[in-house]
């Protein structure tokens, strides 16, 4: 019985290992990739190792004009929209996982029924109304950041709040009875109790409004008109040419775009996993 | 129409306060929390309502709008006055034959995308909690890293792995030269992979962040009466992870079904003669391409109903086994 457990485990180490293994070596590739010099590249046969790494690629990279100011935009907007939109769902899921009342399950419905909205087809209408936006607020009008944070912030949010609600639920009523009883506010309640128990699943939460920015490509390309205010996706798409791929700047323009992510995924992670367990086991 | 009923709720909100928990005939098992105390749940809600009424409903209307226009180039630039066609956008993509066998490989290649994610996702959580600590870093480490890569970072690194002649495939299993996004099935498949990739890690993490949140001495109580691992993990663990799985398999058809990122950098924008098109980018081509941005509204509206009618149909059988929303 134990030796069986202990062939088990190992087992079940070994396929973690290669699961990993698989899982990230597309990743690998992309850096090795974006480090290998020109012709290596185009080599007829590719090996999964280099011995003259070179940043020429990461410089071709960040040559193209304002590269660095289109991440910084890049990281604005997905910076606004990952804390207002934290704060928005919060509020929005204590109110539909705390409360009973009427609509309580047609509200639900909507910010479910608003995830299946394709994107991509909403643009059209949004071009028109951020134009007529910044006929009166210049700051959220076509070609500014305010109105990317806006869009985002939007398209984030029924997500958001859809998956905070069941990190809220989770959190068991008896400690705020608990605080209730011992003369706290609502106020306090709700910020004092409720928001650091659920704060591991804002931080779940906040990877996909992170994502939703960062990755946003389709309204980037539709809203910003001049250049100094674009974002990093439409950047990248210097480096894709119809006849001849640059796979080395290819590369190193998706190596520097994860980059910031993963930083991100890293920092969150141990709040994502342990963080909910540890809060919430009585 | 969400938009509308956001509306219709605030109003009411605002005259009638909205009881509380103990009022309502209870619907769960749940007590009222002593927030519920708090006769408005409005204002936690308005913050939403403020942001998603004209960013979301406003434009969802318009798009609604748009598709029982006729609405082309020419009304674009305002040269033309739109015209109201009533439902002949419809009729027209409902009586093209190309809709009906791109809805059907749609459906298909979603309805295998969100399998696969959802079993790879499952196996690698159980898997999470069975390793030692250095398996479970590395593996939880890779998987964040495939969900970080964003869309378009990852399609072009597949592609360059895929890549006919200089792809790593190609040279590992000898087949120099092979177009793997030629067929287009192969072309289906790569894509497939691709997206398991990028969304099994999503299943992963919150499955195992759930088993993770079962008290032990729930599963410490289990075994003390005396259930096995099968039953522990059938009449404890699942009931309690059914919230979540619920949360991973609508996503997963949601965010499966609109697949473009993808579906549009792989195959360039919908493979050979549009073989690998799926509505999200059908939609797109009609609208950006041919520039008949009507028709590509009514698509984008036949969507929304298909999956709202694919996530009615999956809410209803949970209700129907008692689940509660």
């Amino acid at each position: 019985m134990k030796r069986d457990n202990r062939v088990l485990r190992q087992g079940a180490n070994v396929t973690a290992i290669v699961l990993a293994l698989l899982t990230v070596f597309p990743l690998y590739w992309m850096v090795l990739s974006a480090l290998k010099p020109k012709g290596e590249i185009t080599a007829a046969h590719p090996r999964p190792w280099t011995f003259a790494p070179t940043l020429e690629n990461f410089r071709n990279a960040l040559g193209v004009s304002g590269f660095g100011r289109y991440f910084l935009n890049s990281l604005l907007v997905a910076g606004v929209v990952v804390v207002v939109s934290a704060a928005i769902a919060f509020l929005a899921a204590v109110a539909l996982s705390r409360f009973r009342f009427r609509f309580r399950t047609t509200i639900l419905i909507m910010f479910l029924v608003a995830q299946m909205v394709p994107v991509e087809a909403l643009t059209i209408p949004l071009f028109f109304l951020v134009r007529d936006i910044g006929t009166v607020a210049p700051g959220f009008g076509l070609s500014s950041l305010g109105a990317l944070m806006l869009v985002n912030l939007a398209f984030s949010l029924p997500f958001a709040v859809w998956m905070l609600r069941g990190f809220v639920a989770a959190v068991p009523e008896s400690l705020e009875e608990a605080a209730r009883i011992d003369g706290a506010s609502r106020f306090t309640i709700l910020w004092r109790i409720l928001f650091p128990l659920v704060a591991p699943g804002l931080a779940a939460t906040s990877v996909f409004s992170f994502i939703t920015a960062w990755n946003d490509f389709v309204f980037a390309k539709t809203l910003i008109l001049d250049t100094d205010h674009q974002t990093l996706p439409a950047a990248l798409m210097v480096f894709f040419k119809p006849d001849e791929n640059d796979w080395g700047g290819i590369m190193a323009a998706s190596t520097l775009m994860t980059v910031p992510v993963l930083i991100f995924f890293v920092l969150v992670q141990r709040h994502m996993v342990s963080g909910l367990g540890g809060a919430v086991k009585d | 129409m969400p938009a509308t009923t956001v509306t219709a709720r605030a109003d009411r909100g605002d005259s009638s306060p909205v009881r509380p928990a103990g009022g309502v005939p209870a619907k769960g098992r749940r007590r009222s929390g002593p927030l519920a105390r708090i006769p408005v749940p409005l204002w936690l809600l308005l913050p939403a309502a403020l942001v998603l009424i004209p960013l979301f409903g406003y434009p969802l209307y318009q798009l609604g709008l748009l598709s029982v226009l006729k609405f082309g180039q020419p009304q674009a630039s305002g040269g033309v006055p739109t015209e109201f066609v009533g439902l002949s956008n419809y009729t027209d993509v409902l009586g093209d034959s190309q809709f009906w066998s791109v809805l059907g490989q749609t459906l298909a290649f979603a309805a295998f995308c969100v399998v696969a994610t959802l079993v790879v996702g499952a196996v690698c959580a159980v898997l999470l909690t069975r390793v030692g600590k250095w398996p479970r870093l590395l593996l939880m480490f890779g998987a964040l890293g495939a969900w970080a890569a964003p869309a378009m970072t990852g399609s072009t690194v597949w592609m360059f792995l895929l890549d006919t002649n200089s792809g790593l495939v190609n040279e590992i299993l000898g087949t120099q030269g092979h177009n793997w996004m030629y067929d287009k099935w192969s072309a289906f498949a790569m894509v497939a992979v691709v997206v398991v990739w990028h969304s099994f890690p999503f299943v992963m993490i919150t499955l195992y962040a759930g088993i993770q949140a079962i008290p032990d001495s729930v599963l410490e109580a289990a075994r003390l009466d005396g259930a096995g691992t099968a039953t522990i993990f059938r009449k404890v663990m699942l009931p309690m992870l059914r919230p979540l799985l619920v949360i991973v398999v609508i996503q997963s058809i949601i965010w499966d079904f609109k697949v473009f990122t993808q579906i549009y950098v792989m195959t360039g924008g919908g493979g050979i003669a549009g073989q690998n098109l799926v509505l999200n980018v059908y939609a797109y081509q009609k609208a950006f391409v041919a520039e008949n941005y009507s028709l590509g509204a009514a698509i984008g509206v036949l969507m929304t109903l298909i999956l709202l009618a694919v996530t009615a149909v999956y809410i209803r059988s949970l209700r129907r086994s008692g689940e509660e929303l």
